[in-house]
């Protein structure tokens, strides 16, 4: 009963992706939970397959999409039955919508930018142009994009403030959830401060759920509640951010805190050694085994979930 | 090296290549044993020969293979001699002054269709009188006809339909159906079986002797068959195909080129120079291609290497200078070229080593289909009255039998076999253009 | 902290050391033009910037992107001509150098790029990627060459350096691209080099990895570098001073404990709030952060050009008066009013 009060739960959800070499196990089975209002940071590097999760969750799988299976509880209703049609209707953007990785940089060059906020709106709410104008002019100024905006292109407007037209063009439907797919990696420090005060005043007021992906972990903090970390396809730990930027569980969560470097402080950052593994051919037992510093016998297995109180970590070192 | 290797691989994932790769390697095979067999003076020469040079060909054969295709079988040519033994010939003498040559010859007529033409050419040894033969022909019932009786001067030769004489003697104009045709029968139909030409010759000095040479003129003639000059077609039809792909491969490959570079620099230095090459393109664009070919056809020359000069040339500053253009604006941009100009990279060395390079995997698919449309431009040239004159091509057979009302008269094989021609290497360059563009061009590459 | 341990040090050793490069007045303007002709006004994208790298010494220039950074080091590596102003080099003024004295210069300076993948032509290999400037350097032994590609390669830890020479771009990860291009910003043996961005692209992991490469090699040939970064959080490692660019001018230029310390400079201070550093409380908070966006280049604002962003405008003589640079604490030169 308590498991269907949360407003996403994803289990054994698998994306597998179609190569020459073999399977891309881009997604592995992974496991996680998000309330209400809170907001989960997704932490991974490149090539972790971050990105392939939120596509996963919604459903935008490319062409060369292989094994595709799990579940993905939204309110308590499996999503993953539904066909095509009744997901595009009823999920995507209606009940959760996504800022794409560069979106400000996926703009149409040459449709203003309040049409192209309004668009969904006018597909999904089944409101006319004049009300859709309205709502994009209610979401530009949730987003601190001025309303004279409307009229304008794309190209009139500065990174920052493109990248909140394409925030506003995921909220415009009223979602319950938004994924942020690197919402701010190519844009300046101030830009990126100003983002996520704004996704803060979402959060806040609009109690909007996010999931942000990213490989930033200083900015994450900015607006994470929880942290799951991605390595090779899987999660690896899910913490609550106070435990996660305090003192994170995974070694290789502790090798990338130790890897941010710091404006203040006296600790000298460290490198994690090595490569990740290639999703194609990924080695059997724990997945970061070759690169960790705390590894030992046990690691040829592949860890569990193994839950400490309340967190969740797969490393042998915590059972 | 590898790189190569490695492409040529992936290119044989691909069916179409492979069967691409077939059709070119079949076209250069053929290009090399023509080119190894037929040097370019003799093939000028054969091409340029008139009857002297063709004589022994019927006129207007369609190629032997028509009897595949045909249930009414029409007769083969052929030619027999005795100076190199395909024909026997036996000399008895009596007399230290007179000798008797026999000659004769035997054959299997097994068609449903009449000759064209039966001719004697004799070469007699004279010192200073002419020998006398007497040829008869013996049909496959035996009836024995005669048909001539005379004295063989210096270069003499008979042609059966011809002579008035045997004409009469058969009473008939037309001499090989009264040769072939079953008496028997109502309508004129040949008899099938071996008919003998029988040449008995009597010289009257020591030193004396005939050769001879026996033509038969049938409706169906060697591989590719024959046009109105009673030339082998499968001479321009062999030797057409290394011009018609050294045309299309160099003007491919130089318009290509020199586009590219003439793109690169223009791009490179911007200014005044980009300017110019753009307004040059646009004003060539407007240019009537065609029309200056011909100009220069009819009032310069027509020969086959002006007209690839004066195709590439005008090829040069053609709509692909814009595309080009497009691709190194965007590459001039990229940080290798950037960092190449830091570390004090000339200009000629970027456009050289780090701009065209780059561009390498789009030209040549491009090339390569590019090559089919040259071609078919020295065909249409050809087509057009325009091909070289002294060149045997494939255009030019075409023009022939154009000029000739081939199609009209029904002879369609003048037409079709330098057509299938072109449209077989068209189609190779095609194929394999496809296939290279997909591997040059990952977009394009299935997952 | 290194930087704080070398700060000391650097002080006093700061007037004994050479001065490798010294820039004065430098404007870099670009002309804007309308249908190719027709002049509309200028990008100016380095307007009026003064300062002096000595030899040994790293410099880390922070600003966002459009602030003049860019400009300012092609600038410096010679691709773009200055509209005005001098930089003199080793003594040199690098707009009266000849063919040969360019080559000079250029082999004096190292380039590292942003993006590894495409500072690589994507069409050579390693090897050939490593000998260009050799050859274009005029090193004709093909030995030499080798030998030189061997010794830049084991530097940068590509090693076994033959598992790489044979190696396109595209095969090799980000970490091991940069590498590459670090490689071949140091096979001229420069005495200075510009890094722009170097680990921007990278991964976390890796991020700090080829930082402390940069300055392993910075102290073992003793390079001066220029480390041009938006990234006020990685400067630390690698630099001794940092300047702050603003809309195409230098508004304060300070040792880095300085700036990260007690910055001065209001737009200091706004990129200082704006950097994160990981920690939970983050989330809880809005960041105070100065309204609006940089200015145009083309019409900057007039006096200082960050007044109408800047909450402590003295109304009247910010956005009358162009700020000059005063020198409120020793060795921390801010361009603001407040410090008169």
């Amino acid at each position: 009963m308590k498991e269907n009060s949360k407003l996403l739960r994803i289990e054994k959800l698998v994306l597998y992706f179609n190569s020459r070499q073999g399977p891309v196990q881009a997604v592995d089975g992974v496991d996680f939970v998000l309330d209400h209002n809170r907001a989960v940071v997704v932490l991974g590097e490149s090539g972790c397959g971050k990105s392939s999760l939120a596509k996963a969750i919604l459903r935008l799988l490319p062409r060369n999409a292989g094994t595709y299976s799990g579940h993905i509880y939204l309110d308590g209703r499996d999503i993953m039955p539904l066909n095509e049609e009744e997901f595009r209707q009823n999920i995507r953007w209606a009940a959760i919508s996504m800022v794409p990785q560069a979106a400000m940089n996926a703009l149409n060059p040459v449709i203003r930018v309040g049409e192209q906020v309004a668009e969904p709106a006018i597909i999904h709410l089944g409101v006319d142009k004049t009300e859709a104008m309205v709502l994009v002019k209610k979401m530009f100024r949730h987003v601190g994009v001025p309303e004279d905006f409307i009229s304008r292109y794309p190209f009139e407007l500065s990174g920052g403030m493109r990248q909140r037209v394409a925030i506003a063009m995921a909220l415009v439907t009223s979602p319950i959830l938004i994924i942020l797919d690197e919402p701010t990696s190519a844009l300046d420090v101030l830009t990126q401060a100003n983002i996520f005060n704004v996704l803060k005043r979402l959060k806040k007021e609009l109690g909007i759920s996010f999931i942000l992906i990213t490989h930033d972990i200083a900015t994450s903090s900015e607006l994470a509640d929880d942290v799951a970390v991605m390595y090779a396809g899987q999660i690896v730990e899910v913490n609550d951010a106070y435990h996660f930027f305090d003192k994170p569980l995974h070694p290789y969560s502790q090798k990338l805190m130790a890897s941010v470097p710091r404006l203040h402080g006296d600790t000298e950052p460290d490198f994690i050694t090595g490569q990740p593994p290639s999703l194609i051919n990924l080695p059997k037992g724990c997945r970061f085994a070759a690169r960790c510093p705390s590894r030992y016998e046990k690691c040829v297995e592949d860890p569990p979930m193994i839950a400490t109180d309340g967190r969740k970590v797969k490393c042998w070192l915590y059972s | 090296m590898k790189n190569l290797k490695n492409s040529f691989r992936a290119l044989l994932r691909y069916p179409s290549a492979i069967f691409g790769l077939l059709i070119l390697s079949f076209l250069m095979a053929v290009s090399v044993y023509a080119l190894a067999t037929i040097p370019y003076s003799e093939a000028v020469r054969l091409w340029r020969g008139g009857e002297d040079v063709w004589y022994k060909n019927p006129q207007y054969a369609a190629p032997a293979w028509f009897n595949f295709f045909s249930s009414k079988k029409e007769p083969l040519s052929f030619a027999v001699d005795t100076a190199d033994g395909t024909m026997s010939k036996t000399v008895t003498s009596n007399d230290p002054n007179i000798s008797t040559v026999d000659i004769s010859y035997s054959f299997d007529y097994k068609y449903d269709g009449f000759p064209d033409e039966i001719i004697l050419y004799f070469k007699p040894t004279i010192i200073e009188k002419f020998p006398f033969v007497s040829v008869a022909w013996i049909t496959p019932d035996g009836r024995k006809i005669r048909i001539a009786d005379m004295a063989v001067q210096y270069n003499s030769n008979f042609r059966f339909s011809q002579d008035v004489k045997l004409q009469t003697r058969l009473n008939t104009e037309n001499v090989m159906q009264a040769l072939f045709a079953d008496p028997k029968a109502e309508n004129p139909t040949p008899l099938k079986g071996q008919y003998q030409l029988v040449i008995s010759g009597t010289t009257f000095e020591k030193g004396s002797d005939i050769a001879a040479q026996f033509v038969f003129q049938g409706k169906l003639f060697g591989l590719a068959g024959t046009d109105k000059y009673r030339r082998d077609l499968l001479l321009p039809l062999l030797y057409g195909t290394p011009i018609a792909l050294a045309f299309g491969l160099l003007a491919a490959l130089g318009t290509s080129l020199l586009t590219m570079i003439i793109a690169a620099i223009g791009t490179w230095y911007g200014g005044w120079v980009d300017e110019l090459i753009q307004r040059i393109t646009e004003v060539n664009l407007v240019l009537p291609f065609l029309a200056i070919l011909i100009m220069v056809g009819t009032f310069y020359s027509r020969s086959i290497w002006l007209m690839l000069g004066v195709t590439i040339l005008l090829s040069i500053f053609s709509g692909s200078i814009k595309t080009y253009r497009s691709i190194f604006l965007q590459s001039k941009e990229s940080s290798y070229i950037e960092a190449a100009r830091a570390y004090g990279a000339s200009s000629s060395r970027i456009i050289f080593s780090y701009l065209i390079p780059r561009m390498i995997p789009l030209l040549i698919p491009a090339l390569v289909s590019s090559v089919p449309s040259f071609v078919f431009l020295e065909a249409s040239l050809a087509v057009l009255g325009l091909g070289d004159p002294v060149l045997p091509t494939w255009g030019k057979v075409i023009n022939d039998a154009f000029g000739d009302g081939a199609l009209y008269q029904g002879r369609y094989y003048w037409v079709l076999e330098p057509a299938v021609l072109l449209m077989i290497t068209g189609l190779g360059f095609a194929l394999l253009g496809f296939a290279l563009d997909r591997i040059f061009n990952p977009r394009l590459r299935d997952i | 902290m290194v930087a704080v341990s070398q700060a000391n040090v650097i002080e006093n050793k700061e007037n004994t050391r050479k001065t490798i490069l010294s820039i004065n007045d430098l404007h870099v303007w670009f002309e804007l033009k309308r249908f190719g002709f027709g002049h509309v006004g200028y990008v100016k994208a380095v307007d009026g910037v003064t300062f002096d790298i000595h030899e040994s010494e790293t410099i880390a220039v922070v600003g966002e992107s459009g602030c003049g950074k860019s400009s300012l080091m092609k600038t410096i590596l010679a691709l773009y001509k200055p509209t005005k102003g001098k930089i003199v080099f080793d003594d040199k003024d690098i707009s009266e150098l000849d063919n040969k004295g360019l080559h000079w210069y250029h082999s004096n300076v190292g380039f590292v790029q942003q993006d590894p993948y495409g500072a690589l032509a994507p069409f050579m290999t390693v090897q050939r990627i490593l000998e260009e400037p050799l050859i274009i350097g005029g090193i004709k032994n093909k030995e030499n060459r080798i030998q030189r590609i061997h010794k830049a390669m084991e530097e940068v830890k590509l090693t076994p350096v033959t598992d790489f020479l044979d190696k396109f771009p595209h095969m090799l990860s980000g970490g091991q691209q940069q590498r590459v291009v670090i490689a071949r910003a140091m096979i001229m043996e420069p005495k200075f080099l510009v890094a722009d961005e170097p680990v921007s692209m990278l991964d976390a992991s890796v991020r700090v990895e080829i930082l402390k490469l940069l300055s392993n090699l910075q102290k073992l040939h003793n390079l001066s570098v220029i480390y041009i970064t938006h990234d006020l959080s990685t400067v630390s490692y690698f630099s001794e001073r940092i300047f702050v660019m603003y809309a195409g001018n230098l508004v304060e230029k300070a040792r880095v404990r300085q700036v990260l310390d007690n910055p001065l400079h209001p737009y200091t201070m706004a990129l200082l709030t704006g950097t994160s550093e990981p920690d939970a409380k983050n989330a809880e908070t809005f960041k105070e952060l100065p309204p609006g966006e940089p200015p145009s280049l083309v019409h900057p604002p007039t006096g200082c050009r960050f007044h109408p962003r800047c909450s402590r405008i003295i109304m009247g003589l910010c956005d009358v008066k162009f700020p000059p640079e005063f020198e409120p604490e020793p060795g921390q030169l801010v361009a603001c009013w407040l410090y008169q």
